[in-house]
């Protein structure tokens, strides 16, 4: 039978304030247990939330990024449910008016189209503490350094129709939020994390399937495994004539499946009302109008103006925006002068993949952009050959000094001087007396065998374009 | 709209509060007193009014995003039932 997969998203992003949403405790990361949490974030009698200015501009960024309805009048609600690491007994969160409202994302497909992906709403909430187990034998252990930590809950509609997609989506989200500077997107560290909605029907039908939420995936690799093992599941389940239950599963990323995480439906049950401690949010057309004008250029926006601007292809400028330090990196070059098409040549080629294979963020590239700009240089005034400049590259990745230092102490500029070229050429002619005559007969592909001859006798030091050529008048 | 003593029984769990049998019965007789109370503000016609969120007539106070507070977590961990190294200890929750 023919499946079809529905997907839809909830991304929690970590909104990168110094202080929690309704508290002037620190936010800051990595901080010893519990110095981080005040009597807000405890949940201790007779205190009070006060919402911080710099969280309602974050979510008002990230709604006007995605052209969503902005709800100027929105309300916090409590989610009521029990557990150790939340305090209150309840959260703050938003339930029936969320500050963003509907809003959508244009994603690129496998096949090279575009999709609109609906973003149904997002909302403000605080995060809970965290609850550590295997610390104390009998005992779990809380720490409340992360409760009240604001979170910005960003649902889509279920327009995702395979995991290939859906991380799609969630990476476009997670390039956006770091554009527009409102989340560090850091996955490792629980800034950004998704939960998938995931539920499939038979091809054709209009009706949705019954979901699994999966929970507790920290990479977008893991996203797409979990989505794949949990679509697999779901299919034998309703193959076998069985049904699936709408239940949170846990994705186990050693063992590469999905499992039950609540058996008790009662837990779903989260009776919210709007929070008396807590007055409506009344956003001015003021706030609204000045957050506007300083949003930062968008993805989508720089990826046109990369194209029509610089001509750049659909795929360069693509790769070039997906990541904002990467598409600051490139910029950088290009205002040090660098040639644009050359340069996004190198930064997509040489420099990711040597930050690949190191596991280095761009930002902590060794090499910097106005470095990496002069090499591109270098190649462009035709002092070194693309060929060398992937040496020098190698020589300035290990710290071995600037790219002109590195050229003069090597000796690796180009040799410009037309006898001494020729002077080779008619060595490498006189000894190869064979070819030669293969190729006056008209085997011309052995052009390109007497150019490697002349380069490996200058150790790439010549100028290809004019070995070529004078080979070329030496050979005809 | 009244509640049975199924969803009385529901609605204790939901809250952690446990009561006996004869208290469930009292609570949805009171129950229900209060909920048919209630009900009569549903002969109210409502349609063009803006829900109320809030009794007070204002609008949220916003902070500016700075930290204030400092870390007083011994003084929190001594009022704690019960403290690890610097963790607050609950009994083991296994999800």
């Amino acid at each position: 039978m023919a499946w079809e997969t529905v997907i839809g998203l909830e991304i929690h992003s970590q909104l990168n304030t110094k202080s929690k949403i309704f508290s002037g405790a620190s936010t800051e990361f990595g901080a010893e247990p519990n110095t981080q949490a005040c009597a807000v974030d405890l949940g201790l009698p007779g205190v009070l939330p006060v919402l911080n200015k710099e969280v309602v501009n974050m979510a008002l960024r990230f709604g006007l990024a995605v052209n969503a309805k902005i709800n100027q009048h929105s309300i916090f609600a409590r989610k009521n449910y029990f557990y150790p690491d939340l305090p209150k007994g309840y959260q703050i969160s938003q339930f029936e008016i969320p500050i963003v409202g509907k809003g959508a994302i244009d994603i690129s497909t496998e096949e090279g189209g575009v999709k609109m992906v609906g973003i149904t709403r997002a909302h403000l909430e605080e995060d809970a503490g965290k609850s550590i187990h295997d610390l104390y034998e009998d005992h779990s252990a809380i720490d409340f350094n992360r409760a009240g930590t604001p979170l910005l809950e960003i649902v889509s509609e279920p327009d995702m129709r395979s995991a290939k997609e859906a991380v799609t989506y969630a990476k476009k989200i997670h390039a956006l939020v770091q554009y527009i500077g409102i989340c560090d997107g850091n996955m490792q560290e629980g800034s950004f994390r998704c939960d998938a909605n995931v539920s499939i029907r038979k091809k054709g039908s209009k009706k949705l399937g019954t979901r699994a939420e999966l929970k507790n995936i920290n990479s977008f690799k893991f996203l797409e495994k979990a989505i794949n093992i949990e679509i697999e599941r779901q299919q034998d389940i309703l193959e076998d004539g069985g049904e699936v239950v709408q239940e949170t599963r846990l994705y186990d990323a050693v063992k590469n499946e999905t499992r039950s995480m609540r058996t008790k439906e009662e837990a779903n049950d989260y009776r919210y009302f709007p929070d008396p401690d807590l007055l409506p949010v009344d956003i001015e057309d003021e706030m609204l109008t000045e957050i506007k004008n300083s949003l930062p250029e968008l993805p989508t926006e720089k990826k046109n103006r990369f194209i029509s601007e610089i001509g750049l292809s659909d795929y360069d400028a693509e790769n070039l925006t997906a990541q904002k330090s990467l598409a600051d990196y490139y910029e950088a070059m290009l205002n040090d002068g660098a040639e644009a098409k050359l340069s996004a040549n190198w930064v997509m080629g040489e420099l990711s993949a040597a930050l690949n294979k190191n596991q280095i963020d761009v930002q902590d590239s060794p090499i910097s952009a106005r470095e990496l700009s002069e090499l591109v240089k270098r190649i462009s005034d035709d002092t070194i050959s693309g060929k060398i400049a992937k040496d020098v590259f190698k020589a300035m990745w290990k710290g071995n000094g600037r790219v002109d230092d590195i050229i003069e102490s090597q000796g690796l500029k180009q040799m410009t001087d037309v006898a001494a070229i020729e002077d080779i050429i008619d060595g490498i002619i006189a000894n190869n007396i064979e070819q030669v005559e293969q190729f006056k007969a008209g085997n011309t592909k052995l052009l390109g065998y007497f150019v490697g001859q002349v380069m490996k006798a200058t150790q790439g030091k010549a100028n290809p374009k004019q070995v070529n050529k004078i080979l070329n008048d030496k050979l005809s | 709209m009244s509640l049975n003593k199924e969803q009385v029984k529901e609605i204790a769990q939901l809250a952690k509060l446990s009561i006996n049998d004869s208290e469930i019965e009292q609570s949805t007789i009171e129950l229900n007193n209060i909920l048919s109370l209630m009900a009569e503000l549903g002969e109210i016609e409502t349609d063009h009014v803006e829900p109320m969120a809030h009794p007070l007539e204002m609008s949220q106070r916003l902070r500016e995003d700075v930290v204030s507070e400092a870390d007083l977590s011994e003084e929190f961990q001594a009022i704690a039932p019960k403290t690890g190294k610097q963790h607050f200890l609950v009994p083991t929750v296994i999800e």
